[in-house]
Parts: C-alpha cells; structure tokens; sequence
C-alpha cells in the first residue's frame, strides 16, 4: 500500500512535468473567488475599521477612534446585549430539543421516515418566508392569539412589546433549526450501543435515568458541536428580528441586534463603511471567543 | 416477526393479545408506549408542519371570508386562487422568481464545477503549494460571512456589479466548504484505478473527468442541491446589494411586499407560499440527499 502510493506520487510528478499549468489550472476559479469575495473582504474589513471611510469617500486613517466611538454609541450597546441576549436563550434550546426529538424519530415504527422528513421542512424553507409565516401567526388578530382569547388568556401583543418580540424571534429561530440539528444527532444517536441501553435498563434504571446517564454522555461530543454551530450562528442573527421587528428594530429600535447594526450603519450610498466595519470586528472577536469557549468548556469537561 | 419471540428476561411481561410491534432492535415495543410516541409525534407535526398550512389556508381565503375569526376557521370556506392573481398585479411576483430560478441555477452549476475542480486539485494533485491551497480555503471557511458583508458590498461596488444578478451569485459562487467537502469525497476513492487510468496513459483531465467525477456523484449532488437552497432562501446578501426593484430575487420582493402591504394578510401569505413551494417540492423528491448534507455540512462546519 505505502509503495504503491509512493510510486504513485512519482508517477503524478512526472504528469506534473507533461501538464505544468494544470493543477493551478483545477485550483485557480475557487483561489480567484474565495481570495476576492472572502480573504480580500476580510482583510479590508480589519483595514476600514481604523479609518473613516464611506460608501462614497475614501476616507483615512483614524486610528482608533471607530472604537472609542463605538464604547459611546447606546445603539452599539444596545446591539451587543441582544445578540449575547439571542445566544444564551436560543443556544440551550438548541442543544437540548432537537436530541430529545432525535430520540422520539429514532425508533422505526410504521411511517417514522414521514415524521422525519415533515419535522426538517422548515429547514427547507427561506428564513424570510419562515419569518412571514410567524408574523402572520402572532399578529395581535392572528391564529395564536385567537387560540389564547378562545382559551381565556386574552391577546398578547407578542410583536408589540420589546422583550415579547426578541423572545419571539428567539423562538422562530428554535422552531427553524429543530429539523437541521435533530438529523445531526440521529446519526450520533446510532452510534450508541445499545448494551449500554440494556445494561442500565437491567440496574433498573427509569427512562430519564438513562437518558442522562448513558444518552447524553454518549452523544456530548455532538452536543458540544451542536452549541458551537448553534452559538455562532445566534450571535449572528439578522433576519428573524429584522422580519419581526422590523428594519428599524422594533419600538426605538430596541430589538436591534449587532448584524442588523453593521447593515444600517454600512450600506447605502450614505453608509459609514468604516465604523460599521468596527462593528463588524466586534462580531469576528464575539464569534471566536464563542467557539473557544465553547471547546474549551469541552475540554475541560473531558479531563 | 418471529424475532418478537426473544423477549428479554428483562422485559416485564405484555400480555398476549398486545399487537407486536417492534424497534429496530426486534425488541417489542408496549402498546402505551407506542401510543404515547404518536401522540408526541402528531404534537410535533402540528407543531412544524402546522404554520405552513396556516398559510396556505390562509391564501386560499376570499376577500369576503374573515381570516381573523375566533375561534378560527382552519379551512377556507370557499377556496380561490384569487389572492395569487393579486401577488402577481402587486409586484412581479413571476419575474422575482425567475431571478430566484437564474441566482440558484448559476450558484449550483458554479459550486459544482468550481469545487470538484479545487476539491480534486487539493486531494490528487501533486504541487507545490497545495497546502497553502488547502489552508486558504480552510481560513475562508471559518470568515463569518455576516461580518465582512459590508467589504463584500464595496468590493462589488469597485467592479460596478451592484445591483446586479451577477452580483448577487458571485461571493458564494465557490464556497470554501464545498472545495472542502469534495476534497474529502476524493480522498476517499481509492488511489489505485486513477494509477491504473495513468500507466494507460490518461492525463490528469482523462483522469478527472472519466474516473474520479463519477466516483463523487453523491457528493456532487449535495453540493448541488445546498447550493440551490442557499441561493434561493438567502436573504442578507441580496438585500444589500440588490437595490433595484426590477433585479429582486422572491425573498427580496416578499420582504418588499410585507414592508407594503404588511396588513394585507391573504396577499403575503399568498407570496410566502410561492417562494416555498418549490423547495418543499425539490426536498420531497431528493430527501436522502438533504440530510446526506446536514451530516457531511456539520462535520465539516
């Protein structure tokens, strides 16, 4: 095996020799595009944040001040909060629902592979629609509240109140991605061995009891996973809220979170590329810092 | 059904009339248990599948019908297509599909050429440089989109294609984790037919084109279809370097007609439901495909 791949490799170096271009030839359309659209973007995002360029001013060098600014802007601050906000009340969720739906899809009884592929749907669907539909269902005259009047609860305002619309959102957000991260644990799910199941059924041990000691234990690695995917992409949130509260963000632009900042502040002919770049700077630490914490806690866990 | 037989000592006893259902494990499963997992699975549909309806009964409501009714009506009275008929005078609902249809055809063509091509660069090819090849597309990987949006914006505008279609395919047009995901599919082949493909003289081309490609099939088709579904549900790019009313994709022209005409209930719903159709169509036939994807897109996200 290793001789034959040696050899192998010698005979590709002598291709290399008869074709010289063609490897670069293969490689070059995704160079080209990742390097113009995603490393060249990146580098100048680092760059902008230090000047006070805008969409149609070159703009110089400023030094710090983007980020002083930044320390004084409530909006700043008010974005930061929500977006740490979205992470701490969508992250658990998502963690923890989609496994326990993974355990009730894992069984094959009769039409299972229907249930599987009903429960994805909204993982198909466009966040734009998915966020149309629950405007629609929590509209102060929409289904979910004639449902709460016709119960006796009366109407919630779930799209009026500041802090009732976030959690909304939040909840939209949980509702999307129970499908995506559900399949995830399925297949950690069917690695499990089932001794284990049987081993602590035979020490009498009740569902729950097994779920937390032989279920979740075997699956923490995709949990771990689960909360680094699921963290990152919350802090990031924008189109939930800015389809539920709206573009401004909600009443005083409260419900802004730090995405929906970077796009208001940026774009547009009057946009301020630089101090929305700083804010962009402010996400990539965030979302670093996340995934860190998030494996190191794994880390720690494992010694 | 015989393995029902081999009913475990630990297992209490059932009694004999009990249907034999049983897990996949050929262990059977108690009736009230059975039981309770439909239960809490139809609780779950009405809970996923549930909102689309809604909307689509909502749809098909007429203008006479009271879709704010309590207790509500789950079923239009008298059904019509009417509402659709409206979309499409409001705002050209047809062509802002048509765009969708054109972003999504060329996002999946492009991510299927161009990351088979890189992919099989970076896993068979001897050159110098290969690394740093692979490294790039790892680091571009790993850029959180959401956060050079605004540089990506201005780098358009440099080359004139804002507010273009164009525009809207290029940044995603070969995205790093597809040049990745085929990577690992042709690592995964075995080396020794493509050597056998070499001593018969095939060039790396030959190679490529006649013996590795149809080995990845699979894979490409997950690429495909991510890429078709991303194109067309995406939402953020678009907004910001779409401008021009008459260039909208479907999301952009349903946040537009929300943000209009946002108290025309049957009007949106109406909208929502053309933009999902297709794609609820498209995930029913390739299913195995899409959660084929969630599985290769985690580890590797």
């Amino acid at each position: 095996m290793a001789s034959s791949t040696l050899s192998g490799a010698r005979r590709v170096q002598r291709v290399r020799r008869q074709l010289p271009t063609s490897p670069w030839l293969f490689a070059a359309p995704g160079l080209l595009i990742t390097g113009i659209f995603i490393l060249y973007p990146f580098v100048s995002t680092l760059v902008n944040a230090f000047t006070d360029r805008r969409t149609l001013i070159p703009g110089k060098f400023v030094g710090l001040a983007n980020f002083r600014e930044l320390l004084h802007d409530d909006m700043f601050w008010i974005g930061l909060r929500n977006s740490t906000l979205y992470v701490l009340g969508v992250v658990p969720a998502l963690v923890l629902l989609p496994l326990l739906l993974a355990l009730l899809v894992q069984k094959n009884i009769p039409g299972i592979t229907f249930f599987r592929s009903a429960f994805y749907t909204p993982v198909v669907a466009s966040i734009v629609v998915v966020g149309l539909i629950w405007v629609w269902l929590l509209d102060e005259r929409g289904l979910i509240n004639s449902l709460l009047e016709g119960i006796g609860v009366g109407r919630v305002g779930f799209l009026s109140d500041q802090w009732l619309l976030l959690l909304s959102a939040m909840a939209v957000t949980v509702w999307k991605g129970l499908g995506y991260y559900m399949i995830i644990y399925l297949a950690a799910l069917a690695n499990v061995p089932r001794e284990l199941h049987e081993a602590a059924a035979v020490d009498g041990a009740g569902a729950v009891r097994r779920f937390v000691t032989v279920t979740v234990p075997a699956v923490r690695s995709t949990m771990v996973l689960v909360g680094a995917l699921s963290s990152v992409a919350a802090f990031k949130v924008f189109s939930e809220v800015y389809l539920m509260a709206g573009p401004s963000g909600g009443p005083a632009g409260e419900d802004t979170t730090l995405v929906m900042l970077v796009q208001r502040t940026g774009t547009g002919l009057t946009g301020r590329v630089g101090y929305a770049s700083a804010l962009s700077v402010v996400v990539f630490v965030v979302t670093v810092a996340l995934m860190l914490l998030v494996l190191r806690a794994d880390r720690r866990e494992e010694t | 059904m015989s393995v029902a037989e081999k009913v475990r000592p630990v297992q209490a006893p059932v009694p004999a009339r009990e249907p034999r259902v049983t897990d996949e494990h050929g262990r059977r499963i108690r009736v009230w248990e059975l039981v309770l997992r439909y239960v809490l699975l139809l609780a779950v549909l009405a809970l996923t599948v549930g909102p689309f309806l809604w909307q689509l009964s909502t749809s098909l409501k007429g203008p006479t019908e009271d879709i704010y009714s309590s207790p509500p009506s789950f079923l239009p009275g008298h059904p019509t297509l009417h509402n659709y008929e409206r979309v499409a005078n409001t705002i050209p609902v047809w062509d802002y599909a048509f765009n969708s249809l054109k972003v999504a055809a060329a996002n999946v063509v492009t991510n299927c050429v161009g990351s088979a091509l890189a992919g099989y660069a970076l896993a068979r090819l001897r050159y110098r440089g290969r690394r740093v090849a692979t490294l790039v597309f790892i680091l571009a990987m790993l850029v959180p989109v959401e956060g050079i949006i605004i540089a990506q914006f201005t780098t358009m505008r440099e080359l004139g294609l804002n507010n273009t279609l164009v525009g809207v395919v290029l940044p995603g047009c070969i995205a790093a984790m597809n040049v990745l995901l085929m990577r690992n599919a042709f690592l995964n082949l075995p080396y020794e037919i493509e050597e056998a493909a070499y001593v018969d003289g095939a060039n790396a081309w030959q190679r490529f084109l006649r013996i590795a490609l149809p080995s990845v099939r699979g894979t490409l088709a997950v690429v495909a279809i991510f890429a078709f579904m991303g194109a067309w549900d995406d939402f953020l790019w678009p907004l910001i370097v779409l401008s021009d009313p008459s260039k909208f994709t479907l999301t952009i022209g349903l946040n537009y007609l929300h943000g209009t005409f946002a108290n025309d209930e049957r009007l949106v719903a109406a909208g929502t439901v053309i933009a999902v159709a297709p794609l609820i169509a498209l995930f029913a036939c390739l299913q195995r495909y899409f959660f084929r994807g969630v599985g290769e897109g985690a580890v590797k996200g």
